[in-house]
């Protein structure tokens, strides 16, 4: 299989040095798994630490005295209650109320904003962005290729950046960032993450991005953390329950739908999409995204068809083994008179119905 | 590199087999659980369950990815290692020895002899993997 024709990080070498098995990945050549393989890199993030190469990811700066204004009203989030140093996560959604994708945005100042967009959205994303862009006073750059995104993830995470940098990580709140120097390097320093631990993500010029990821593997040795891939990446956020571009999110699917109405604040004034979302809610959701457990062996995968006596009623958008909780979960979008806690269903498994059951989310969270 | 043990025979589907008079033990090469990853879960048939050659009898699934296992062989199912409910990592850590699936008793042991043996497995995997 020829990866010529697929985008590389910076760390694309490293990955292939480390025994990482190389997949495409929206057109992006990344590792789904390490040598350890991925139940010990699951395992490693929650338990110690565990290193993620998030580069492909998409960075897209607004910048000047309309940026707060103007991304306020492609997003979902009220982004006037961003203070400087503070990162949201948010939506940008379209006439219908569909998501384009989700993303973060960061507010360094008042005329300084940037997005963290989905990789296999970034150019989608860029072209949405600039062609709803009306007479602001801002400028729009899309700076995905000069950054690398590493980000670092488990209870020991901030021990090991500690030792690489004089910035007081403990007075970063989550979900808040600081520019710094990490191993001498130029970083934004962001307590963010995707698996439902502490951790940061370190956003550093592309050509740093070799050195930052073999000291982090360095500096995480006393602690044994493990380098993960996508597979792993994907079992964290499945167990936190956090949605994925393209599974719990679409342009067909709106933000209420996927449980995310605390990122969707229809008082904020317009937005793009908010006269379809506001109709949504008053009208009444007939779908959104649930939790379900397995209530028998077999394992639910992204798009089997979920059934209440012998009915298709829904489908599942994510599943798949939960290596710390050791059960086999899921999300599926179901008719809201089934998405209640307790609710039996079962799901087609390869022909066979199997029984599952609706179960808070998230599945998983980590103690305080 | 793959370990390949001499004493078996192999399908171009990554399964082993194990021959005992007219008995196959069956089970999928190290190969084939280092490309599936951490196996997770194994699903399989009943004994006395009949299986032509090459049909699926059961399948084995990593956190990411399932794969159904075909029998090279045809016949009746004597026994199943009812062991890889409990621990299905044993796929992964013991291919050969305590993971074998299924025990079959087979209609016409021919089959097995025409399998591959483990010198043209290898060579098979290293012209096709």
């Amino acid at each position: 299989m020829s990866s010529d024709n697929l985008k590389k990080t910076p760390l694309n070498a490293a990955h292939r040095e480390l025994g990482g098995k190389m997949v495409d990945f929206g057109g992006w050549d990344m590792p789904v798994q390490y040598s350890a393989g991925v139940i010990e890199e699951h395992m490693a993030t929650r338990t110690r630490a565990g290193l993620f190469d998030v580069s492909h990811m998409g960075e897209i700066w607004v910048e000047g005295p309309d940026a707060v204004p103007f991304v306020n009203r492609l997003t979902t989030n009220d982004v006037t209650k961003l203070v400087d140093g503070q990162a949201h996560y948010s939506a940008l959604t379209n006439e219908k109320g569909g998501v384009v994708d989700d993303l973060l945005v960061y507010r360094f100042d008042q005329d300084k904003l940037l997005l963290v967009v989905n990789a296999g959205t970034t150019e989608k994303d860029w072209d949405w962005i600039t062609s709803h862009k009306k007479d602001e006073n801002i400028s729009l750059t899309n700076a995905s290729p000069d950054y690398c995104q590493i980000a670092v993830q488990g209870p020991e995470a901030i021990g090991i950046l500690k030792t690489m940098t004089d910035t007081e990580l403990d007075e970063i709140k989550y979900y808040h960032f600081t520019m710094g120097h990490v191993d001498g390097v130029e970083s934004i320093i962001s307590r963010t993450g995707y698996t439902g631990e502490d951790g940061f993500e370190v956003y550093a010029a592309a050509k740093y991005a070799r050195q930052l990821w073999d000291k982090l593997l360095e500096a995480g040795k006393s602690v044994a953390i493990l380098p993960c891939g996508l597979a792993a990446r994907n079992t964290l956020r499945l167990e936190s329950a956090m949605s994925l571009y393209g599974h719990e999110l679409s342009d067909e699917i709106s933000p209420l739908e996927a449980n995310l109405g605390w990122i969707t604040k229809l008082q904020k004034g317009d937005f793009i999409g908010s006269d379809a979302l506001k109709k949504k809610k008053e009208g009444g959701l007939t779908r959104r995204i649930v939790g379900f457990e397995m209530t028998q062996p077999g394992i639910a995968r992204d798009d089997f068809d979920v059934y209440i006596d012998d009915k298709r009623i829904g489908y599942v958008t994510s599943g798949s083994p939960a290596p710390f909780l050791k059960k086999n979960i899921g999300l599926a979008f179901l008719p809201v008179e089934f998405a209640n806690d307790g609710q039996e269903i079962k799901i087609d498994v390869r022909g066979k119905r199997l029984s599952a059951k609706v179960v808070p989310t998230p599945f998983y969270k980590r103690e305080k | 590199m793959s370990n390949i043990p001499e004493n078996l025979r192999y399908s171009k589907d990554h399964e082993w087999v194990k021959v005992e008079g007219d008995v196959a033990s069956i089970g999928i090469t190290d190969y084939a659980q280092h490309s599936l990853g951490d196996v997770v879960y194994v699903d399989m048939p009943r004994v006395g369950d009949k299986f032509g050659t090459h049909e699926a009898f059961g399948s084995v699934e990593s956190v990411k990815a399932v794969s159904e296992i075909f029998t090279p062989v045809a016949g009746e199912v004597l026994e199943v290692n009812d062991g890889l409910n409990d621990t299905p990592e044993k796929v992964n850590s013991d291919p050969y020895g305590d993971a074998w699936f299924v025990k079959i008793k087979m209609e016409n042991t021919g089959e097995a002899d025409a399998m591959l043996s483990g010198e043209e497995y290898e060579e098979y995997l290293s012209a096709n993997a």
